[in-house]
């Protein structure tokens, strides 16, 4: 007897599904609210290797949710933490680790060596960046989203001709400003726990060929009354035409959301402007890291920055900044209604870009 | 122009022999709305439920969502069968 025991025994899975897991290789982008329910029953279910991929770090608000952390990893990189978890459970699988953000300049090289991407990201730049890349690598995408007590997944361009992806359903991206993320939203931990769990489903019948997979389907579930609501669409050749034709064409596509470019800096712009009349604003939450050690910093949370605005009428220019940059984009919009003609940007990509820039100088500097 | 009409809402309810559909509402569109659930009349097309939405809740046409007839995704101003089920599908992107 193995540990798959129960699997092997399942009528129509059997001996010959389970070879197929193991031989799998899976790359799960995002170890968050969704990435932590997947990882674990992927694992579980015994799928031979596992990568999994995010650069971020972790902070004491995800642990309602992501629960291959706890206490004692506040500030960790979130893959080597789950990646030491999953490695203690289980010696028979591969666990890679890739402590980045998946971006135009990685996702083709990374996504390359797997067989089945899992995107359990949080941002739309990133959900259209996957997707695209795994239309041009020929990948199958499981595909899974939350937004407060409600979830969404599907799977994509799964070998069968005709194959969807997500542009069939929503051609191009919303406006930035217009989507919150679980980060400003509310979200029950077991949100993304049921909605991971039914990805890693969908991953083992897309690898098994057991069951139906939600092929050219969309599947929605609400968690307050249980009822689920599945679409089906087909693909679109109009909207293909939105997808970069090549992988040149991929890589230099700007995946930064598109009214971004109006009031958003980046962090070398944002620093080099810094002098005495403008000022740099954290609007995260006090317990959100890690923190950007400069003097130049206001710490002022989003839930006091309206009430609050009056400290930065003395600025003559202000750069906001959060996490990955999207509540900053947000909060821009809000603070020049109390506060006209001020000159207020926000920083693209947040404190996840500020790191990401300074690693690269790490590596690449001097 | 057909006029559209919350059915149930006031004390008006309206006999009519204009086509019901049903509208299913999801994520923050359903917030907008108020309800996940409303019925609508007078409607035959996707142009025409459009217009509909809009004018009663203004704070959608800043909103994507796409739109499916009877678990049909649709794209376009198609036209829309008395007594379907309509839905209003936001993309989601928390994870």
């Amino acid at each position: 007897m193995d540990r798959f025991e129960r699997q092997h025994i399942l009528s129509g899975f059997g001996i010959e599904s389970q070879q197929k897991l193991q031989n799998a290789n899976v790359l799960v982008i995002g170890a968050g609210g969704l990435g932590c329910p997947i990882l674990l029953y992927l694992a579980a279910a015994g799928v031979g290797k596992i990568g999994i991929m995010d650069g971020d770090v972790i902070s004491l608000s995800n642990l309602n949710r992501q629960v291959l952390f706890g206490e004692n990893d506040l500030g960790k990189a979130k893959v080597s933490v789950a990646a030491d978890y999953l490695r203690k459970k289980y010696s028979d699988i591969g666990i890679e680790e890739i402590p980045e953000f998946i971006t135009n300049a990685n996702a083709l090289e990374i996504m390359s060596d797997y067989d089945l991407i899992i995107d359990g990201t949080d941002n739309f730049s990133t959900r259209y960046l996957v997707n695209d890349a795994c239309v041009l690598l020929k990948k199958p995408l499981v595909f899974g989203a939350i937004y407060e007590h409600e979830g969404q997944i599907l799977v994509f361009n799964s070998a069968k001709e005709g194959g969807t992806n997500y542009r069939d359903l929503y051609p191009n991206p919303p406006a930035a400003t217009e989507i919150p993320n679980c980060n400003e939203t509310g979200v029950l931990g077991v949100l993304p726990g049921i909605i991971g769990v039914m990805m890693a489903t969908e991953a083992i019948k897309v690898l098994t060929g057991y069951a139906e997979s939600l092929e050219n389907k969309i599947l929605f579930f609400n968690s307050l009354n249980y009822q689920t609501y599945t679409i089906d669409f087909n693909s679109n050749s109009e909207f293909k035409k939105l997808i970069p034709g090549s992988f040149e064409a991929f890589r230099a596509k700007d995946y930064s959301l598109s009214c971004e470019t109006i009031q958003s800096v980046d962090w070398d712009f944002a620093l080099s402007q810094m002098n005495s009349d403008r000022i740099l604003v954290d609007i995260r939450e006090a317990s959100e890291m890690p923190k950007l050690e400069r003097e130049e910093v206001l710490y002022l949370p989003m839930s006091k920055l309206l009430k609050e605005s009056k400290s930065l009428l003395a600025a003559g220019e202000v750069f906001l900044f959060c996490q990955s940059g999207i509540r900053s984009l947000k909060a821009v919009t809000e603070l020049q209604k109390v506060l006209p003609g001020k000159s207020i940007y926000s920083i693209k990509g947040g404190i996840a870009a500020f790191l990401s820039k300074q690693e690269e100088s790490n590596t690449y500097g001097n | 122009m057909t006029i559209a009409t919350l059915s149930g809402f006031g004390n008006r309810k309206m006999e009519t022999k204009e086509q019901k559909i049903s509208v299913r509402a999801f994520g923050m569109i359903a917030e907008k709305i108020g309800s996940g659930q409303i019925q609508l009349t007078g409607i035959s097309t996707v142009e025409e439920l459009r217009d509909s939405l809009f004018e009663k809740f203004p704070d959608l046409k800043n909103m994507k969502f796409s739109i499916a007839i009877n678990k049909q995704l649709v794209s376009g101003n198609a036209p829309i069968p008395a007594d379907s089920e309509i839905a209003l599908l936001p993309p989601f992107s928390g994870g």
